[in-house]
């Protein structure tokens, strides 16, 4: 995959950015230059106005993958689970933070931003989101970072934390 | 539109081919297909090739007119066409040469599929198949194509308490069929603890539960069904020919254990043919992954949704029931080389229709079903044939 190929669709893996339909209000993941459930379809054009993701979701269904896609050989067994996001859309992505036998249908998760692959040891390396369980207050690793401000975008890139 | 027969079919093995070019299997396929439908090659009005990824495979684009070049035909000038849509490109070639000869705009067409897939390494060529999910939103994230048939399957298990064994029985029933085919990749027959117990390829889905990567061509003789007795004792109509798209990626789907692709395509092509699914006595349904055929067979109304499960642990469609599913061996052990699919699954229904099946033969079958998937359902073809007596 060419740099630019991975590059222009960053505002989206990195940050959820979508699209909401401002004829129906249908928000979608990722952003759609027509709205398809809108019955007035040709009428959104033009109307899809940016919308930003909260991150949060729940697992809808998962598997844990055994033979893995390319560049992901070294984290398996990995946790693979279509999410239902809290505003409506549904997004394909890993679960992290927890081992793979308590990925449940149901289960809460936050989006988390993530080192996906890299295309062999010089190749470029890319970033995105996977899936985290959504921790109870004063648990887990993000414990004590409540009191932060919010950063703008639903994920933020931090190079400490882009481990797979 | 004019009423469209098969006149003549063809196959090679399917399998590990590697004595045999890409080039070579489809022209064996072909001229099977018109020898067996008697007709001289002058005759033909062109041919439609379904292929999903020569390039990807073989460094090889443009492969219509190769095929037609060494078929010896480059001297008639035909028009030759390439068609792919994914794992359904040989059912969709079939659909276009149908149209092309329903609408008389050609008399005579030969439909072939082929592919090639095990000139690359098997990492190399489940990157290539993983592409007919969709690239950008579900393959960059980790996700495989089977990975994503099992998040199908676990979440059909959720719903309706399907059970392992279930999906196993599918296979085990495709490789106790395929031991029969002499043309088929795996001739062993499997046990549903092997099939249960074989190696996790993306949880809940073993290596058992998924077909094979293979090489293979098929190909069949269309012309009108008028005056079709010239070509062929028997002439098999078909009845219906019908496509229908969903979203590209699964998380995009209505219901995540239904392929409305396959309802709709499976609604209109009874609809076309004037059928229900109870007519069907035989019936080849895709099942690249167990839980592909389990679902399908929901999807086409031959089991109320939710019941797959339990029709696969009694057996209904695999001979205990009106329609008998299966009996090439399916993907899982007749073999998968995706162009050549669907085109294979039209000339087991039709050596069933014309009662040339030998040992795998359901008695009486007049009626036959295929149905073939591209992708996760993104693409579903539904064609049925039926016997001129």
């Amino acid at each position: 995959m060419t740099i630019a190929r991975f590059w222009r669709e960053t505002p989206r893996r990195y940050n959820l950015g979508g699209s909401r339909c401002s004829v129906c209000t249908t928000v979608y993941f990722p952003p759609r230059t027509v709205c398809p459930t809108c019955t007035a379809h040709r009428q959104s054009l033009g109307k899809m106005e940016p919308f930003q993701l909260s991150g949060e979701g729940e697992v809808v269904t998962f598997s844990i993958v055994h033979e893995p896609a390319e560049g992901f050989e070294m984290q398996v067994p990995y946790a693979l689970a279509i999410v239902k996001a809290v505003e409506g859309p549904l997004l394909t992505g890993q679960v992290v933070n927890v081992v793979p036998e308590e990925v449940k249908i149901g289960l809460k998760v936050h989006a988390t931003f993530r080192k996906l692959r890299e295309e062999g040891a010089a190749g470029v390396i890319h970033y995105g989101y996977k899936f985290a369980p959504k921790e109870e207050a004063g648990t887990g690793p993000r414990a004590g970072r409540e009191a932060e401000p919010a950063p703008t975008p639903a994920l933020s890139p931090d190079p400490s934390r882009a481990r797979a | 539109m004019r009423d469209v027969a098969i006149l003549g079919i063809g196959m090679t093995k399917f399998g590990e081919l590697w004595d045999h070019s890409f080039r070579e299997i489809g022209i064996e396929a072909g001229f099977q297909a018109l020898v067996d439908g008697k007709l001289g090659s002058h005759d033909l009005g062109g041919l439609y090739l379904g292929n999903m990824a020569s390039g990807a495979f073989l460094e090889q684009e443009h492969i219509a007119p190769l095929i037609l070049d060494y078929a010896g035909l480059a001297g008639h000038h035909l028009p030759a066409i390439r068609v792919e849509a994914g794992g359904a490109s040989g059912a969709m070639a079939l659909h276009e040469g149908y149209l092309a000869v329903a609408s008389g705009a050609y008399d005579f067409v030969v439909v072939g599929g082929a592919e090639k897939m095990t000139d690359v390494s098997d990492t190399e060529a489940a990157r290539i198949v993983d592409a007919t999910a969709d690239t950008e939103w579900e393959l960059v994230f980790g996700a495989t194509l089977p990975s994503l048939w099992a998040m199908v399957a676990r979440k059909h298990m959720h719903e309706y308490g399907t059970r392992r064994e279930d999906l196993a029985a599918l296979p085990v029933h495709d490789h106790q069929m395929a031991s029969k085919n002499p043309l088929a990749h795996f001739r062993n027959k499997v046990t549903l603890d092997q099939v249960v117990n074989s190696g996790m390829v993306a949880d809940p889905l073993g290596l058992l539960d998924c077909a094979p990567l293979s090489d293979g061509a098929a190909a069949v003789l269309l012309g009108p069904l008028e005056g079709a007795r010239k070509y062929t004792d028997t002439p098999v109509k078909i009845a219906a020919s019908q496509v229908a798209c969903d979203t590209m990626a699964l998380h995009h789907r209505r219901d995540l254990t239904t392929m409305d692709s396959t309802v709709f395509a499976g609604k209109r092509a009874f609809s076309q043919a004037r059928r229900k699914p109870s007519d069907v006595q035989v019936a080849e349904i895709d099942d690249a992954y167990s839980i592909g055929g389990l679902v399908a067979l929901e999807d086409l109304g031959f089991v109320a949704k939710g019941e797959g499960g339990v029709a696969m642990r009694d057996g209904r469609f695999f001979g205990k029931g009106p329609t008998q599913i299966n009996t090439s061996g399916g993907l899982k052990a007749q073999g998968r080389p995706f162009g050549a699919v669907g085109v294979a699954q039209v000339v087991e229904l039709v050596r069933q229709l014309r009662g040339e099946a030998k040992e795998r033969q359901v008695a009486g079958a007049q009626v036959g079903l295929a149905h073939n998937v591209g992708g996760t359902g993104a693409t579903s073809v539904v064609t049925v044939l039926e016997r001129m007596n």
